[in-house]
């Protein structure tokens, strides 16, 4: 799938690298922001208390 | 045998020149359609696109993982900061309007707002969380939560907290660090109040962080027969460790004599498997000097600060 994005990127080779630096950086903000927050709190890991009263 | 090696390598090229008649056939017929063989070379595209294909999706995967790893211990605790920095300043302004004295009852309404300050001379000078009322999870990620039902700061029964160990600001990162007779420091908007970690002996006037023999399987007798040890892990379902007598369900909150301080957390780090729980016990009160209109001095202490040198960090 990297192949077939890097083929179908316009531009030179600089201007590619430059669009791939940006998409990646989108990917991670994407997941920073909003996939990890979201998918967190199902997961088992962050439980710190014990049932209240 | 190089000579072999290479020309096996080198077979496909020179085979690739007779292809182009082969693809038409191959093409316009749709492959294995005639009953013949599929064509190799195509069969090995396939496989080659495939196997490309899951190693980029393995090395994208390993990738999302590391982030995930990056998000929980970095990215966390610059939200949670972000919080808590907010609900302290939310907490300082109402003291310093001589707002928000702490209702008796009916607590729940403050749900994710600030009620004390917390300090443990032991995790140093910089050590300073603003305790935010309950412990969902909008609530922990202020700051170390205070559990609905348990009782206020310097009360008869529990002052119960729990806090993140890792990631979202982690306020209790440390908690294993703690030494029985190390004090623990609540700070209200009328009252200091400093807890001692129970192990350290039966005196809890003066807490003594470097009382020797002191450990925190040390139990601590409440008066209804109970033991309460300084540091013990339990299992995450196991409620009863923040009830007013700690571990006694049989004592009602009404009953309850002595001034108890807990601390929740998640154990060991990185996982939810257990429960780790740090027990204190009051020992000083300091009051805080009343300026009028509900106002009160919030300088800290000479008493506070000496704490700071006894731990001698």
């Amino acid at each position: 799938m990297y192949v077939w994005l890097w083929r179908h990127l316009p531009g030179g080779l600089a201007l590619k690298m430059l669009q791939v630096l940006v998409l990646f950086l989108a990917a991670v903000a994407l997941l920073m922001f909003v996939i990890f927050p979201w998918v967190e709190p199902h997961l088992p890991i962050n439980n710190v208390t014990v049932p209240g009263q | 045998m190089s000579d072999g090696t290479v020309a096996v390598g080198d077979a496909p090229p020179p085979a690739d020149p007779p292809e182009p008649p082969g693809p038409p056939p191959g093409g316009g017929g749709g492959g294995g359609r005639h009953g013949r063989e599929p064509d190799p070379h195509r069969v090995g595209d396939l496989v080659r696109m495939f196997v490309r294909g899951l190693g980029q999706l393995l090395v994208t995967a390993g990738v999302i993982v590391l982030l995930f790893v990056v998000y929980e211990v970095y990215v966390t605790n610059w939200f949670a900061h972000r919080e808590q920095h907010r609900v302290h300043q939310a907490l300082e302004q109402e003291w310093s309007k001589g707002e928000l004295a702490l209702p008796e009852s009916g607590l729940a309404a403050l749900d994710g707002h600030g009620i004390a300050n917390l300090y443990i001379p032991r995790f140093g000078e910089d050590y300073a969380w603003t305790i935010v009322q309950g412990t969902n999870d909008a609530d922990l990620e202020k700051g170390p939560g205070h559990y609905d039902g348990t009782q206020l700061p310097g009360q008869k029964g529990d002052f119960a907290l729990a806090g993140h160990r890792v990631g979202k600001g982690e306020p209790f990162l440390n908690l294993d660090k703690l030494r029985a007779g190390d004090s623990v420091v609540v700070e209200t908007q009328t009252t200091w109040y400093v807890y001692c970690v129970i192990g350290a002996g039966t005196d809890h006037a003066a807490c003594d962080p470097s009382a020797p023999g002191a450990s925190l399987s040390n139990t601590y007798a409440d008066p209804s027969g109970t033991k309460v040890p300084g540091r013990e892990i339990v299992s995450p379902s196991d409620g009863n460790v923040i009830l007013p007598v700690p571990s006694d369900p049989a004592v009602p909150a009404q009953q309850a004599t002595v001034r108890y301080l807990t601390m929740t957390t998640c154990h060991p780090k990185f996982t939810a498997a257990k429960r780790m729980i740090v027990h204190a016990v009051l020992g000083r009160t300091i009051p805080k000097q009343a300026k009028g209109n509900g106002r009160y001095d919030d300088t800290i202490p000479a008493q506070i600060k000496a704490l700071y040198t006894e731990v001698g960090n």
